[in-house]
């Protein structure tokens, strides 16, 4: 079972729930942190790394002495990333999404593919849970590529844990899709319920089924809840607005190490994602 | 020759833009009939990535071979020079006294960027 930790809002505890959602479920459980412009899963979960590959996009490169100034690679991208003033054309690299359409209608095949790095794709073990991570270089834009890289490793013969970006654009679909379930972070706040509802209309046009948790309940008020309610989407979890959560964590702690009071949370989160899954979302 | 000027508005008494690719839009100005085609750019103004190269294709269609503007980033300076169009600089507030400065002579030739991309 593949499922990702995702939110609208930033910082309302995706990494918090992951980390300990795979300690929870422990030892060969895959971590997979795709939040791949600052990846922090690996601050929880220490362990020793085992493997590291660089990650490219193909991006063109133009033989001029080929190239007849046709134009046909500039009309086709819609990036902008290959233009052509009538003379052998321009590359943009920043702007390529790699699609590799300007060589296909090349007629004269004077475009070539070669590699740009965007990125490393780092393994570590960390007593027993498998921690894929992936890291975008700096300076780099293009986070799904790298994403997709980091979710080509994943075993599917056992559960996946993957760790989203906030928001709700391209690096967070790439993420989520293909995924067999969606838990939804939130915070009870009205930022906290905005973002939610954005996440959720995002999450229902992919179509993967979804559920939330609430962290820091305490903190607002019970708008959430109530959207919740409204909206037919089960509350999975809630999680209180506990100083001592907050110093675990930026001693880099787990809460259910840290805080064996909590373990039992993030065991019936589970047991409420397997209910739902086994039930059709019923 | 066309010149095209960055303007944020649609006539010769309109205020410059000093952005190039983010412009709100283009004034050509055509020297040798003395006439004014304005162009808007609202929709590349709003692309997320790939304005300066969008609006350099732009200035390259309607023929022109001059741009005056206030900046240039990296990307837009690149298309432009590959087009062979020569990009000048001004602080002239409005499209009119730009075009007199460009008569005159008066204005720099921008021979590299001047600002990041997104700089505005």
């Amino acid at each position: 079972m593949i499922i990702s930790v995702a939110s609208g809002k930033g910082g309302t505890g995706k990494t918090t729930v992951s980390v300990n959602l795979a300690r929870t479920i422990g030892a060969g459980v895959q971590l997979l942190d795709c939040d791949v412009e600052e990846p922090n899963a690996h601050l929880f979960l220490k362990g020793r790394e085992i493997g590291s590959d660089i990650v490219t996009i193909p991006i063109p490169t133009v033989d001029e002495s080929l190239c007849d100034g046709c134009g046909e690679c500039g009309r086709l991208c819609r990036y902008h990333a290959i233009v052509s003033f009538g003379s052998a054309p321009l590359v943009f690299p920043d702007l390529c999404h790699g699609c590799g359409g300007c060589a296909l209608v090349c007629p004269r095949g004077a475009i070539r593919e070669t590699g740009k790095r965007i990125g490393v794709v780092e393994t570590r073990d960390a007593d027993g849970i498998t921690l894929i991570q992936g890291r975008l270089d700096i300076g780099v834009a293009m986070a799904p590529p790298l994403i997709r890289a980091v979710k080509s490793r994943l075993n599917r013969e056992k559960t996946a844990i993957l760790d989203a970006p906030p928001g709700t654009s391209c690096p967070v679909i790439a993420t989520v899709r293909g995924s067999d379930f969606v838990v939804l972070v939130t915070e009870p706040t009205p930022f906290g319920l905005h973002d939610l509802g954005l996440a959720i209309e995002m999450i229902r046009e992919i179509a993967v089924p979804f559920g939330v948790v609430v962290n820091r309940m305490g903190a607002g008020d019970d708008r959430v809840h109530r959207f919740c309610r409204d909206e037919g989407v089960p509350i999975l979890l809630e999680i209180p607005d506990d100083r001592r959560i907050a110093e675990a964590y930026s001693r880099g702690e787990l809460m259910v190490d840290a805080l064996p009071d909590y373990t039992d949370h993030f065991a019936t989160l589970m047991w409420n994602i397997r209910d739902f899954r086994n039930s059709g979302g019923k | 020759v066309k010149v095209a000027f960055t303007t944020s508005g649609t006539t010769l008494d309109s205020p410059m833009d000093p952005r190039f690719g983010r412009a709100a839009g283009y004034i050509i100005y055509d020297m040798d009939t003395d006439t004014v085609e304005a162009v808007d750019n609202r929709q590349v103004l709003n692309s997320a990535h790939g304005a300066g190269i969008q609006a350099a294709e732009a200035i390259v269609r309607f023929g022109a071979k001059s741009v005056v503007t206030g900046h240039c980033g990296p990307n837009a300076h690149r298309a432009l020079s590959a087009a062979g169009v020569r990009i000048y600089t001004t602080q002239a507030p409005t499209v009119a006294e730009a075009l007199e400065a460009y008569r005159a002579g008066a204005l720099a030739t921008l021979n590299s960027a001047d600002v990041d991309g997104h700089w505005s």
